[in-house]
């Protein structure tokens, strides 16, 4: 009964502690896990932040916040320190988010490439990265002499598989020679493993590099050695500035300011996002001269049928590594298949760790 | 002797003065910026909720550590010690995942002590039986540990409906630290740290094993004259330094985190060093320097928050009071004599 009361006592003081903040201005808070200046995934989102800074709507930031027991406080922080809207803008974030939501039903939550909406005031959002994945596939089918693509991957989830995937299907389509060696590194910031990846596929005789980590180090390391690479997250184009033939750029800008302008007057929803190049949120850098202007006409041509939706990425016949049809001929992979997706396609080298 | 312990406040004061300065140097108002940084983070209930749940590791390493340090025995591997625990104590919770029962936590605790306790033997038995470095063994160990946990996450241990997230399955609740209060974080743990704490004053103080590790700490060659076996002792203190670690590692997974990935420990393993050394070694003292350095950590969140101070002041915090710490006691402990040389003596 005593305890009780005490733990009664306590919660109704917690309460009153956060409900004094609601009549603050609006106020946006982001989560990074990585530093602003990491010029690949949270660089991203901090552009995004500055956009929502620009629309007149005040931002806060934490950055370098790591994925364990202290997600949960510092987004607890934002949420009670008079922030109306969170974005957490890694994976790692998805239990901690949904935690911190329960306690703050007035808050909104905004959970980048996580799976779980368990509150009414959850939503996620992530990109179809796999549409630029099929470009640079294109690119680097046409671009190889040795017809070995190498891919540095970090961790066999979906959405990594996904890309390796798609990218093994373009380019499979203008050159059916092609094979994809893959390194996993199992981080998505070590600029060191990185470098050393790329260097240990180029050594197998990859000549087009590309990867799904968050530094710049892969790019350096090919500019070094001679052979093609693409830019991840951002247009990494200045640290490679000949062997980069494009990047695939994260734009949240968009997504971001019209979020935080719904949330501002009162008009947002519940909702799970999935954008692409037709949005915007997946954008192309400039193309390198060197790709020749045929190419460049071709690739432009396949972005603007991607973003149309005339031509799908996963557009079967596709067939896993044994042979199997995983799609049929004529029908695309739906969002299910694909948020799932957990074999490689046939043209891929190796096995998925598991 | 007073004076022993009160170099660390003088440490403090002289940190809290060289962080006012440099935020005057990056722009901000010193006050303001101090007060965010050591004031609002523990300004309400749930703050201080935080505050003891960040010191509580810390204090549990620290203690341990205090063994290791005072015999002159140089543990630098806790980081590893306590990841180790953390996955002994979480293969066990992973074997209940789908069960509830009394007996599940006090099982998931003792298998993190002993993982833990079993991590330090190594570098231990390799310097009784081989005269190996601890400090490089000890260190290097980290880096096995958190491969192995890296390894497990991701491959064998990895939750079987989690699309590849290296992550495990969440513990059951019969896995989880109870929680003190509703809605804060801090668990029963804490009850670990203060035990640890009672426990190594009377080892340290009372018991014929604590003599033996001040004495050869103060002096090796009069341990041995004494006649103690010091292979024993070195393996006993890395025992019970290992055994603390693996139970913060245990802590932190069964309590706020529920289930093992990669990132448990923002590496309280190497930040309860300085725990250890502001809090003299002394079981009390150390109580105060978690709280102090856990404070570090909160302030330097609500720093960024607030002012948008950049949050790795927490770390030059954390670097700051150490080198204070150190500085002082050199010149504190150490006579300084000023020669009055003239020019020509200087030169023969």
């Amino acid at each position: 009964m005593y305890k009780n009361f005490f733990r009664y006592l306590i919660s109704a003081i917690f309460l009153l502690g956060f409900s004094v903040n609601s009549n603050a201005d609006f106020k946006v808070g982001f989560v990074y896990v990585g530093p602003t200046g990491d010029h690949g995934w949270t660089f991203q989102h901090h552009e995004g932040r500055n956009a929502v800074e620009a629309a007149g709507i005040k931002t806060t930031f934490v950055e370098s916040v790591p994925e364990g027991a202290d997600a949960e406080r510092v987004i607890r922080q934002l949420a009670q320190s008079g922030h109306d809207l969170i974005f957490t803008t890694s994976f790692g974030y998805m239990d901690p988010t949904n935690k911190v939501a329960k306690d703050f039903p007035n808050v909104k939550f905004e959970h980048a490439t996580g799976y779980k909406r368990e509150h009414p005031n959850v939503s996620t959002y992530s990109a179809r990265f796999y549409e630029g994945r099929t470009l640079l596939g294109h690119i680097a089918g046409k671009m190889t002499k040795t017809n070995t693509i190498g891919y540095i991957a970090s961790f066999p989830i979906p959405e990594v598989i996904r890309g390796i995937n798609a990218m093994t299907l373009a380019a499979q389509k203008v050159n059916p020679n092609i094979k994809t060696k893959i390194v996993w590194v199992f981080t998505w910031y070590d600029p060191g493993k990185e470098a050393e990846a790329a260097q240990a596929l180029i050594d197998q005789g990859a000549d087009v590099i590309m990867q799904h980590t968050d530094s710049t180090a892969p790019v350096q390391t090919a500019e070094k050695a001679g052979v093609w690479s693409f830019g991840q997250a951002s247009d990494m184009q200045r640290f490679a500035p000949k062997s980069i033939l494009t990047s695939i750029i994260d734009d949240w800008a968009p997504y971001y300011v019209e979020r935080a302008i719904a949330a501002r007057d009162g008009k947002w929803n519940q909702q799970d996002t999935w954008h692409g190049l037709k949005e915007g949120m997946v954008a192309m850098g400039p193309y390198n001269s060197a790709m020749g202007a045929d190419l460049v006409k071709e690739v432009e041509q396949l972005q603007k049928d991607l973003a149309s939706g005339k031509v799908h990425s996963f557009t079967g016949p596709i067939y896993d590594q044994k042979g199997n049809i995983l799609v049929a001929e004529g029908k695309v992979a739906d969002d299910g298949m694909l948020a799932g997706m957990s074999v490689y396609v046939k043209g891929v080298e190796g096995d998925i760790p598991k | 002797m007073a004076l022993y312990f009160f170099t660390p406040f003088i440490a403090i004061i002289l940190t809290i003065l060289g962080g006012g300065i440099i935020f005057y140097i990056l722009g901000f108002n010193p006050i303001e910026a101090l007060k965010f940084y050591f004031i609002t983070p523990i300004s309400n209930l749930y703050g201080l909720s935080e505050l003891l749940l960040k010191a509580t590791p810390l204090c549990l390493i620290a203690i341990g550590l205090s063994f290791c340090f005072k015999s002159n025995n140089w543990n630098i591997g806790a980081e590893g010690q306590l990841t180790f625990g953390a996955i002994v104590g979480g293969g066990v919770a992973l074997l209940f995942y789908n069960q509830e029962g009394f007996y599940i936590l006090p099982l998931v605790i003792l298998a993190g002590a002993i993982g833990g306790m079993i991590f330090a033997l190594i570098p231990a038995i390799l310097k009784t039986y081989f005269n190996t470095n601890e400090i490089l063994v000890s260190l290097m160990l980290v880096y096995v540990s958190k491969l192995l946990l890296d390894y497990l996450v991701v491959g064998p241990w990895s939750n079987p409906e989690g699309f590849n997230f290296p992550e495990t399955r969440q513990f059951s609740d019969s896995s989880r630290m109870p929680l003190l209060f509703e809605s804060l974080r801090i668990h029963a743990g804490i009850f670990l740290a203060l035990a640890a704490v009672m426990l190594s004053w009377f080892i340290l103080y009372k018991t014929y094993l604590g003599f033996q590790i001040k004495v050869s700490g103060l002096s090796l060659k009069t341990a041995k004259y004494a006649g103690f076996k010091g292979k024993t002792m070195i393996l006993v203190v890395f025992m019970i330094s290992g055994a603390c670690a693996g139970l913060a590692g245990v802590g932190e997974i069964t309590g706020p985190i529920g289930q093992l990935h990669r990132m448990i420990s923002p590496d309280y393993g190497f930040t309860a060093i300085i725990v250890a050394f502001l809090g003299r070694l002394n079981p009390f003292g150390i109580i105060f320097a978690s709280l102090v350095v856990a404070l570090t950590y909160l302030g330097a969140e609500t720093a960024q928050i607030f002012l948008q101070i950049p949050k790795y002041t927490g770390q030059v915090f954390q670097g700051m009071i150490l080198f204070f710490l150190l500085a002082s006691d050199y010149l504190l402990f150490f006579k300084v004599k000023i020669l009055n040389l003239k020019k020509n003596e200087l030169r023969h």
